[in-house]
């Protein structure tokens, strides 16, 4: 094998190699970093796993955002019309978060089937239902907020 | 009466730029084919005409948008009369049609600017790249008369006042943020021209690499400092202090500028040792695509996020349609063509060859991994497999190792020569550098934190490491001249470049890891009259009261901040009610500075005076954006090297020696 070639085969097998190594390990991080989504419905049957990071997303439940009188502690319950899902939430919420809101909630589902959350996302634009919601809510809204 | 009609001007414009950049994209390209001059000249005019009635479009709606024309739809939806006269004219852009038009005028002006500074260039090299900007200019083009057409009315029943525009946009940052960004990602279809227009014409020499890498690392800075004005602004407008969020729409900035870096070394490499060519057009066409594919991701609505205006399925579809043509035909051409004009050159695993070559492999590694974290979840929801989103946790486990194994090799890159060299040379030139790095990074911590974190010494020693190598070898280069004023004249515009791109990565590192490591943050529930404390600042709430701005009403806080007791300065952040859309805001109080920033946000009233507040202390934050600034500068530094514009004295005397003035130029 004459040496340009040797260094050709080199660069490939090397270049193979590290693309194994990356696959794999983008594989793995991949496996322990995905959140699923999953509807309120969804938790309510009991298909969301315990004490893993989950998403969960509805409508924030008219009158159903009750704050702590010391803290910033919060709860409120997200809904999509067919079942409900308590959330607590220690912090600020953001802008556009409001009751009648879709919202997504990443956090920890604990026993009794309350999400401890993490975060909570309300989308930049009032008009914008993220698109994982307006799944989860379909067929189920009640029309008059259909629009 | 003139100015009803201004929306319908702007439309025939918009028509006529897409005849002409039709024309330019048949006739020239048929020209070279045919050899005909008279065709192939037809490139320069129709570039200049196609720019021009871009602009006149371009022109005419922020005329309707000044004018208050609110028959015109996406005036109507993006604006309203009380919005003040400049936001009004960067409202163009501040939703999905208006960006397309944006995004078309500077293809337009790209090609412009090719077809003006193209002088050196043989003739028939002019056409086919003019002619390949045109075939891009003519998708895009389509893609906004078909799809997102800005001049569409809403007749008869107009509305008598718009929606406003998004108060989130409603900002200086969103006055620069994308016109930069867009810039950068449509500035990557000039060597994506170049090189399908050196594919077709089997040319591929040192002059290319000399035309291309200007309109590359000037693509490049303009899209550095674009993805740090969006940082920026992500950082004081959405609120929460973060400055990267791995958003899908973030990465799909990140993207092209990761395969763009590898362009620009890679070119470096193809300039002065004739090698990579083959490598160096895939990375080119990769980069270009990786632009289109960021468009279509922020633009056709699959993702969730604040630039995900409008999820009209037709759009996403045109633009992937778009992106399938532009990789499928340009791969195409590879395919066919890139053997003729590659040639492989040797070199030994200790050289500057090989050391980019690693450069090149990692960064591409990046943009796949990048890739993947954002694209999977698309793909599962497409095959219906299920929701999911990939969160930070994932980009930080991969990126941040594969940034510090980049870093070791950017120390060692500099120092090294190309084709060969002893490895003992190089040890024996950065022996010093690496153990000055490792000694200063363990001891940091213990100087600004009070106590060691394995965290912050690996961030600041892949920093001090790019830092103190580059001095090693700008001390081994200056230490030879007869006086320094004579070594640094030496040096080349191009090796301060690279000096200056290589220290802004190296403050970016130190700013995103004193950041992420020594962040404070409290939420904190504050009356008037009540305080807390964070990180040695006291923080006083005075009082609230209300304020009315030109469309908006505000809740200001004021709040005292003091340390030691001793009183510093008052901050003001606000929540704002935008009425036209009745959509509230959280406009943050900032008090920044080169060590350090104060960040105080106002949350929401919680009843009883109190409000729930967002207190932190940021330290080092500013280094992210001036690093970034430092980057681009580097690029830019790199453009003015004199040996491109040298280029053109010399096609008129071939004769002239190719190796003048090119000992110092480096990557």
């Amino acid at each position: 094998m004459n040496p340009k070639r040797k260094q050709r085969l080199m660069i490939l097998l090397g270049l193979a190699t590290l693309a194994a190594i990356a696959v794999g390990l983008v594989l793995y991080s991949l496996s322990s970093n995905i959140n699923l989504f999953f509807s309120p419905e969804q938790i309510a049957k009991g298909e969301a796993p315990l004490e893993r990071q989950i998403r969960a997303g509805g409508m924030v439940k008219e009158g159903s955002v009750q704050r702590d009188k010391e803290s910033l502690d919060v709860s409120f319950v997200v809904t999509d019309y067919a079942s409900d899902v308590e959330v607590r939430y220690s912090g600020i919420l953001p802008d556009l978060f409001r009751e009648g809101q879709g919202v997504v909630v990443v956090g920890k589902l604990e026993e009794g089937g309350m999400l401890r959350a993490g975060q909570v996302l309300a989308k930049h634009d009032e008009n914008y239902m993220p698109p994982e919601v307006a799944e989860a809510m379909k067929g189920k809204m009640p029309t008059e907020t259909l629009e | 009466m003139f100015s009803k009609i201004i929306p319908e001007l702007g439309h025939f414009a918009l028509i006529l730029a897409l005849l002409m950049a039709l024309i330019q994209a048949v006739v020239p390209m048929a020209g070279t084919l045919t050899r005909r001059p008279l065709w192939m000249a037809f490139a320069k005019p129709l570039a200049s005409g196609q720019f021009l009635f871009l602009a006149i479009a371009y022109l005419c709606l922020t005329t309707s948008f000044l004018l208050d024309d609110f028959s015109v739809a996406y005036v109507a939806n993006n604006s309203n009369s009380m919005l003040p006269w400049y936001y009004k004219a960067t409202a163009v852009w501040g939703s999905h049609e208006g960006s397309v038009l944006l995004w078309s005028l500077m293809l337009g002006g790209w090609g412009f600017a090719v077809s003006q500074f193209s002088s050196q260039l043989p003739r028939d090299m002019v056409a086919r790249v003019l002619s390949v900007m045109g075939m891009v200019c003519v998708g895009f083009l389509l893609f906004v008369l078909i799809t997102s057409n800005p001049f569409e009315r809403i007749l008869p029943n107009m509305p008598q006042d718009g929606a406003d525009l998004n108060p989130l946009l409603q900002d200086f940052g969103l006055v620069i943020h994308p016109p930069m960004l867009y810039m950068g990602y449509v500035g990557f279809s000039v060597v994506f021209s170049f090189a399908i227009a050196g594919l077709i014409g089997g040319r591929l020499d040192a002059a290319w690499t000399r035309w291309a890498r200007p309109w590359t690392n000037l693509a490049w800075a303009f899209l550095t400092v674009g993805i740090a004005l969006g940082s920026w602004w992500a950082y004081y407008e959405l609120g929460w202090g973060g400055w990267w969020f791995w958003d899908p729409v973030e990465n799909a900035s990140l993207l092209p500028w990761l395969a763009g870096t590898a362009l620009i070394h890679s070119l470096a490499v193809t300039e002065k040792r004739g090698s990579f060519k083959s490598w160096t057009l895939l990375l080119a066409i990769t980069t270009f695509s990786l632009s289109l594919l960021g468009t279509f991701l922020v633009r056709s609505g699959v993702l969730t996020s604040v630039h995900a205006f409008a999820n009209d399925p037709a759009r996403g579809t045109f633009i992937l349609v778009l992106l399938g043509l532009t990789v499928g035909l340009s791969l195409l051409v590879f395919a066919l063509r890139a053997p003729r004009v590659s040639h492989s050159i040797g070199f030994t695993w200790l050289s500057r060859d090989a050391l980019l070559l690693v450069n090149n492999i990692l960064l591409i590694v990046m943009t796949v991994t990048v890739l993947l974290g954002t694209v999977y979840p698309l793909l599962l929801d497409a095959l219906g497999l299920g929701k999911i989103s990939v969160g930070p946790p994932y980009f930080n486990a991969l990126f941040v190792p594969l940034t510090g194994l980049l870093c070791v090799f950017m120390g060692l890159g500099p120092s090294s020569r190309w084709k060969q060299m002893s490895g003992r040379e190089l040890f024996k030139r950065l022996l010093g550098a690496g153990i000055a790095a490792v000694v200063i990074s363990a001891v940091a911590p213990f100087v600004y934190g009070g106590e060691w974190n394995v965290w912050v010494s690996l961030g600041l020693v892949m920093a001090l490491w790019i830092v103190l190598s580059l001095g090693r070898d700008l001390f081994d280069k200056l230490r030879n001249a007869s006086n320094l004023g004579i070594g640094l004249k030496r040096l080349s515009p191009a090796y301060w470049g690279m000096v200056v791109g290589h220290l802004g990565l190296a403050v970016t590192i130190i700013g995103v890891t004193m950041v992420s490591n020594y962040n404070v943050e409290r939420n904190v529930r504050l009356a008037p009259g009540e305080s807390v404390e964070v990180a040695g600042y006291t923080f006083a709430m005075q009082g609230l009261r209300e304020r009315r701005g030109p469309n908006f009403i505000a809740d200001t806080a004021t709040i005292d901040v003091s340390r030691n007791g001793e009183h510093r300065f008052t901050m003001q952040p606000e929540k704002r009610l935008y009425l036209a859309r009745g959509m509230p805001m959280t406009d943050v109080a900032l008090r920044p500075g080169l060590l350090r920033d104060l960040y105080v946000a106002l949350g929401e009233d919680l009843g009883d005076g109190s409000w729930a507040l967002r207190i932190q202390f940021k330290p080092f934050v500013r280094w992210l954006w001036l690093g970034a600034l430092l980057m681009a500068a580097g690029g830019i530094l790199a453009v003015v090297d004199r040996r491109y514009r040298r280029v053109k004295r010399r096609a008129q005397q071939p004769l002239a020696s190719d190796t003048a003035g090119f000992k110092e130029a480096q990557a």
